[in-house]
């Protein structure tokens, strides 16, 4: 890139590599398992297994992509 | 209509409210110069983790999501509860896209997805069908939030009998948003969605908490479920999946999640953050909302376990099922909680349609306007024409609802759905890899788009009588398999858009048909807050750079 203003905005190859992205594959296979969740039992609070466990994953969701953002975030 | 009037004079109240704010918008973070997409239709590209958190919260999870996902359940149950899935597989399934597209657009200044399409693939055919395709799917979407706004007012008794009494509320309440979105662009819905949301949490929340309580606690609500699919007549209901919708119930969530993010309203909320990292922490904030869909689906089984009844639908003998939720808040709390609810659902339709249209409008100014009718336009003049077009695109929806059977809205949507996903091949892998020939992605987005027509074309829907266009789930033995399993259709087309994209990709390769220049660099997949934005003129010479 041939810039004249900004010359040192261009450090090295620049990426979004990193093996934590493989985590990011947890929240994606997980609710996609339907013989994992469906059932209705056990119940937690009178939720059905196929319910609190799918809202559980939401919560695996928050915390993976929580993990790669912070493992990843530029400084 | 005597009993609704504290909800009447709520919902009105809270209504105004926000109109005031869509006006006073255009004055919040004041642009030094508001004749300019960026500005008006990008909020200046400026906005941080919370704004966006609540804007692209309010657009991605829509008033209609939040009348017509608890209605699916009050009808289906579990089946109805992929919402669930879909928005937990989305974030991570987008994460590594949205920061790259979103680096390349702050780059390059794209203002909609057509815009990367065209100068990654030197197309601007493929571009004006990414832009086409984006515009179809988006103006149903619009026209759907409007049924989100018809299903409360339903229910507050505020309807007429002739066509133009029973639409009036719903023409007003346009104008007003219309006005709004005009003047502010995308600051209007950016700061309503502040107290959109606010009020839907504190709503639900309420709900998920009041509602057991006075109906014997969650078990027995799901006890009365299952009670009611144990005796209705059809097979694919009940509070699990069986086996037959199981393949159907994944592919729709996956299906449904690759699609979402392609839509053009969600890529505008995402381009107007400020930088990547705001985009990665949404991805792990956003999810709070899809905990909030989940609790309000299940509100579909509360009313089951209360005995709502739906309100009859447009024409004689159907019922309008989006009526359940607002129904069920009318009868089981007090008045003036109902009017908040109300308002909530109302608010939340204003916050997705005015993006929704400020999208499609920026699609037609950038990738039709500008390519095709006035090349040298200038950046007050795309403004202008956007402006102006926001206003088309809201004419279009109202005319819509008011004129056709809203029917007709629905079975657009699901249509939009799927015709987004055949989009996928061209802006979503096209972010990481330019293997595929723009004449191979043009050749798969035509079969894609047939094969769809043609198999949303085959679904009948035995419950509502109709022959053509009855659900997106394919029976597979449709294809000769002996099954009763069924599949989301978008599933199916996009993995044949892609296979045709390949296939014609080797041919083309093979006959060495030119596949033009790319306009990107690896670099510019990378950028950040404060790297060099690719000026007009400078941009031809990173084009010859990037060719040799």
């Amino acid at each position: 890139m041939a810039d004249p203003e900004t010359p040192k905005a261009v450090p090295a190859a620049r990426s979004d590599r990193s093996p934590w992205n493989w985590l990011l594959l947890i929240p994606i296979v997980l609710p996609v398992l339907t013989p994992l969740f469906n059932h209705d039992s056990p119940r937690l609070w009178g939720f059905p297994a196929f319910y609190w466990l799918q809202f559980l994953f939401i919560l695996v969701g928050v915390t993976t992509t929580s993990i790669v953002y912070q493992m990843t975030k530029r400084r | 209509m005597g009993d609704h009037v504290t909800e009447i004079v709520i919902f009105t109240l809270l209504f105004l409210l926000v109109s005031g704010m869509g006006f006073v918008a255009a004055r919040w973070r004041a642009p030094k110069d508001m004749e300019h997409l960026d500005e008006w239709g990008l909020g200046g590209r400026s906005f941080g983790g919370w704004i966006t958190w609540f804007l692209v919260g309010g657009d991605l999870y829509t008033a209609y999501t939040f009348v017509a996902v608890p209605a699916l359940i009050f009808g289906a149950g579990a089946a109805g509860f992929f919402a669930v899935p879909y928005t937990i597989v989305i974030y991570p399934l987008f994460f590594l896209i949205l920061i790259r597209l979103w680096s390349v657009s702050h780059r390059h200044g794209f203002v909609t997805p057509a815009d990367f399409v065209r100068t990654r693939f030197d197309s601007p055919t493929l571009a004006l069908l990414i832009a086409i395709t984006g515009i179809v799917a988006t103006m149903p979407y619009i026209a759907l939030q409007l049924i989100g706004i018809e299903a409360v007012l339903k229910t507050m008794g505020v309807t007429g009998d002739s066509v133009l009494a029973r639409h009036a509320p719903i023409i007003i309440a346009f104008a007003i948003l219309a006005a709004y979105t005009y003047q502010s662009g995308l600051r209007a819905p950016a700061l309503i969605a502040f107290v959109k949301d606010t009020l839907i949490y504190i709503v639900i929340l309420v709900a998920v908490i009041y509602l057991p309580y006075k109906l014997g606690g969650w078990g027995s609500i799901f006890d009365a479920a299952e009670a009611k699919f144990t005796a209705s007549p059809n097979p694919n209901d009940g509070i699990t999946l069986n086996a037959n919708n199981q393949l159907q119930y994944i592919t729709l969530a996956l299906g449904s999640a690759l699609a979402l993010f392609l839509y053009p309203h969600s890529i505008t909320g995402v381009l107007a953050s400020k930088n990547r990292n705001v985009i990665k922490r949404n991805m792990s904030a956003l999810p709070a909302y899809s905990f909030l869909l989940g609790l309000l689906a299940l509100l579909g089984y509360a009313a089951i376990a209360s005995g709502v009844k739906p309100l009859p639908g447009a024409t004689e003998g159907t019922v309008d099922s989006n009526t359940v939720v607002p129904l069920l808040f009318d009868m089981q709390f007090p008045a003036w909680f109902a009017g908040v609810a109300f308002a909530a659902i109302g608010i939340g339709a204003l916050v997705p349609a005015a993006i929704m249209s400020i999208a499609a409008a920026n699609l037609f100014t950038r990738n039709i306007y500008k390519e095709y009718l006035r090349k040298d336009a200038t950046n007050a003049q795309e403004a202008r024409v956007s402006k102006i077009t926001s206003l088309v695109v809201k004419v279009g929806a109202v005319a819509c609802i008011v004129f056709l059977d809203p029917q007709f809205s629905i079975d657009l949507q699901l249509i939009g759905g799927i015709i987004i996903l055949q989009t996928a091949p061209a802006v979503a892998l096209g972010l990481f890899t330019r293997w595929l020939h723009r004449g191979g992605l043009i050749a798969g987005w035509a079969v894609g788009m047939a094969m769809s027509m043609w198999m949303l074309w085959q679904i009948p829907n035995p419950a509502n009588g109709k022959a053509h266009f009855g659900g997106s789930a394919f029976p597979l033995s449709d294809f000769g398999f002996d099954t009763k399993r069924t599949i989301y259709v978008g599933f199916v087309t996009v993995i044949v858009n892609l296979l045709v994209a390949v296939i014609v990709t080797f041919i083309l390769r093979a006959t060495k048909t030119p596949d033009g220049v790319d306009g990107t660099t690896q670099d510019d997949y990378f950028a950040d807050e404060g790297d060099p934005r690719v000026d007009q003129d400078v941009a031809a010479a990173v084009d010859h750079k990037s060719s040799t």
